[in-house]
């Protein structure tokens, strides 16, 4: 009986949407009726692995969507549940051939090879955004472009909280694969809550998979039964985590998009993505006449919080005055792009030197993307 | 019911009737069930007549929908056989998706191994290998049921966790390929190994493996001695002993032979679509092959028409999110109220006298 529930509160955040925008228009609408007309509408198509209303990952790009819709130009289809097989390759040919769309966001990581680069072959006039960091220039079609945001400064803003507001100093991360994204997460948390508590640990646990709700309950009441305070986690939904979390009496930190309605009491913030101002971007980039293809949107677009691709949760009910500065203070360094996360000398949990004293890696370190350790601090091992 | 109007009986020549009905009867509960459907749908606020409308040119309403509708038909023909073939003879084997795992796994072995030699004799090898390890897997199902009295339903079922669960390991470990990021996979085979697609259009070759398979499997089930003898044995087994018939070697053939058209599903996956094996593998066609077979009523022709209106429903959900905005269950319920219908139907074969085949002199 849930999804009717979610159902509705989505349309009435559209309707709060469309309700502004139609404010906004009465305002300005002589001026919006000139802009509009030499506008010219672009259709755009979203695709989602899993239901669109998961408080996940396919949330945070069908919210992306809907925010577009305070552009007139734009309309939008979009599909959810489309599985990586040719179904997907079937969904983005209808969406080209049946409702126009020039521009495509097929969102799911296992989308991209081989059915993103199929279809692309086949429309070469038809530009393919994709979320994540596999295009690879030369090799892959021109039409096709990668997105992706930092999401682990997200991350360094939980740990900054939960590491102010522990009473036990242990954290607890519920996280799918040990693979270099969800590691720099777990890592980023972890430093960011030992800049204000350096006595926290981290436990991981990682469940194998993207979504396995009864691994994910059983990991997190494990971790309240050891007497952890608070915890995040790194899983398609973070739904099954962070309401665990809340019935057990813990504190918890958001993964994706914001997870606030479900833990009223206990939830501090959450990194977040911001795919409504990366759209909206793109979008007003493919208006002006730039494309892929011409070279005027680069096939790799990154960011962070600086950038507007991720960000916070507002500060939840659980965290103290204390603990909102620390955030504010780490969250404006971020802004002004001033801090660096990883920086030597830093350990990994086994003691081994990872980054040797001296050196720094900001945002855009190629040495991140290839992270296979998790740092001191860190309970837990990456071949369990 | 019991006297149809004369008129009618009259014009449809009477040695007809009873091929009618198995035509018939199938189709009237598809009436049925969109018009239950069309219920639902007003209910969610869609205009029926407008869905059923979109419904139609999603899935057969131009040859790109046409496309779209067999694309996604062809594995399910080969994975309904696996279930088909031995509830023929009295057996319910449900480890289709299993046995599509293994087939799609060795398939990729083999044109990893034989990858260097011509293209034709790899896809021949790739197949073979598909064949062969589908067929092996469900075998055992069939020998564990000769053998040992253990339920076919149950074990294959439970073989299916066991071959997912093989595929992760080997995808993971012995077979992964370091620079494929979206999800651990094994290493691609050659592009120039890959199925192609039918002249002209975007479908894959998987379609005539699934066509060709279903008609073989027809006429080895209906026109030679062995699926007479197969017959036989799903009749009454003890029978079938008493007149001499080798029901453990036949067992054995039947099994492999249907394990053998899942595995062929599982190298047309990993041949024509994806050219590794990974967990885009267990998308479900196994299960709903388990759902062909039982709605075209263990029949391998009609096998063909059933994975065609799955196919054509599942291209048709697409359509019902874009353009009514109903929500992506839709088709499932749609789906259910279909095959819930077509089965509930198999109760009325025989309950009507329209279909009785008669003598012309005898009055209706």
């Amino acid at each position: 009986m849930s999804r009717p529930l979610f159902r509705h509160l989505y349309t009435r955040r559209q309707l709060l949407r469309s309700g502004a925008a139609a404010a906004a228009i009465t305002l300005t609408s002589q001026l919006w009726r000139a802009q509009a007309q030499n506008k010219k509408e672009i259709t755009i198509g979203f695709i989602y692995v899993g239901p669109k209303d998961d408080f996940g990952w396919n949330q945070a790009h069908a919210e992306g969507k809907v925010g577009l819709s305070s552009l007139t130009w734009v309309k939008t289809v979009e599909e959810e549940n489309v599985p990586e097989t040719v179904a997907v390759e079937e969904t983005m040919r209808a969406m080209i051939e049946q409702d126009g769309a020039t521009v495509l966001f097929p969102t799911s990581f296992g989308y991209y090879d081989p059915h993103i680069l199929r279809v692309a072959k086949e429309y070469p006039e038809v530009q393919f955004f994709h979320a994540g960091g596999l295009y690879i220039e030369g090799v892959h079609p021109k039409n096709v472009g990668s997105y992706f945001g930092y999401l682990d400064e997200g991350h360094y803003i939980n740990g900054v909280l939960a590491g102010s507001m522990t009473k036990s100093n242990r954290l607890g991360f519920i996280a799918a694969k040990p693979i270099p994204i969800v590691l720099r997460n777990i890592n980023s948390f972890t430093l960011g809550a030992k800049s204000v508590n350096p006595n926290i640990t981290t436990q991981v646990i990682f469940t194998g998979d993207w979504a396995l709700p009864v691994k994910e309950a059983e990991a997190a009441n494990s971790m309240a039964d050891q007497g952890i305070d608070v915890l995040t986690c790194h899983v398609d939904s973070p739904k099954i985590v962070i309401e665990t979390a809340e019935r057990r009496g813990l504190m918890s930190c958001g993964h994706n998009t914001s997870q606030a309605a479900l833990a009223p009491k206990g939830y501090l913030t959450g990194a977040e993505y911001n795919w409504t101002s990366v759209y909206t971007q793109l979008a007003e980039a493919i208006q002006a006449g730039k494309t892929l293809m011409n070279g005027g949107i680069p096939h790799l677009i990154r960011g962070g919080i600086k950038e507007k691709f991720i960000k916070t949760s507002p500060w939840g009910p659980a965290a103290s005055d204390e603990a909102k500065k620390a955030g504010e203070a780490a969250l404006a360094q971020l802004q002004a792009g001033s801090l660096v996360i990883y920086k030597g000398p830093l350990k990994d949990n086994t003691g081994k030197e990872v980054i040797p004293a001296g050196v720094e890696y900001g945002q855009r370190a190629i040495e991140l993307e290839s992270m296979d350790y998790l740092v001191e601090g860190v309970i837990g091992s990456i071949s369990s | 019911m019991a006297t149809t109007s004369s008129a009618v009986s009259r014009s449809v020549p009477l040695r007809w009737r009873s091929s009618l009905e198995p035509i018939l009867l199938p189709f009237g509960a598809l009436l049925a069930s969109l018009l239950i459907f069309g219920l639902f749908c007003a209910m969610a606020g869609a205009n029926p007549f407008a869905v059923y409308g979109s419904i139609y040119r999603a899935a057969f309403g131009s040859w790109f929908s046409w496309q779209n509708t067999l694309q996604r038909a062809a594995p399910l023909m080969l994975t309904s056989l696996c279930t088909i073939l031995p509830a023929r003879m009295g057996l319910v084997i449900i480890g289709n998706e299993g046995a599509l795992v293994m087939g799609g796994v060795a398939a990729v072995a083999m044109g990893l191994w034989a990858g260097s030699l011509a293209p034709p004799v790899v896809v021949f090898l790739m197949a073979l290998a598909g064949m062969v390890a589908g067929g092996l897997w469900i075998m055992v199902v069939g020998a564990l049921r000769h053998y040992r009295g253990v339920n076919e339903t149950i074990s294959s079922l439970l073989m299916n966790h066991i071959a997912i669960a093989l595929m992760n390991h080997w995808v993971g470990g012995p077979l992964r390929d370091p620079s494929f990021l979206s999800k651990p996979s094994s290493f691609a085979i050659d592009e120039a190994n890959m199925l192609g697609r039918l002249w002209g259009t975007r479908i894959h070759f998987g379609l005539v493996y699934g066509i060709v398979a279903c008609l073989v499997a027809y006429v080895l089930i209906q026109h030679t001695t062995l699926g007479f003898s197969v017959r036989i044995i799903g009749g009454n087994p003890k029978v079938a002993r008493m007149v001499g018939i080798a029901v453990g070697k036949l067992t054995l053939l039947i099994t492999f032979l249907a394990g053998s058209c899942a595995g062929l599903a599982g190298m047309v996956e990993v041949a024509a679509v994806h050219g590794r094996a990974n967990e885009s593998l267990t998308v479900g066609y196994g299960y709903s092959g388990v759902l062909v077979a039982f709605v075209a009523r263990q029949n391998p022709a009609a096998a063909v028409a059933m994975a065609i209106l799955l196919g054509g429903i599942l291209a048709s959900g697409s359509i019902l999110q874009r353009s009514h905005n109903l929500p992506d269950a839709t088709v499932l319920v749609f789906q259910g109220i279909v095959f819930l219908l077509i089965l509930y139907s198999e109760s009325l074969y025989g309950r009507f006298d329209f279909f009785r085949d008669r003598e012309p002199s005898e009055p209706a």
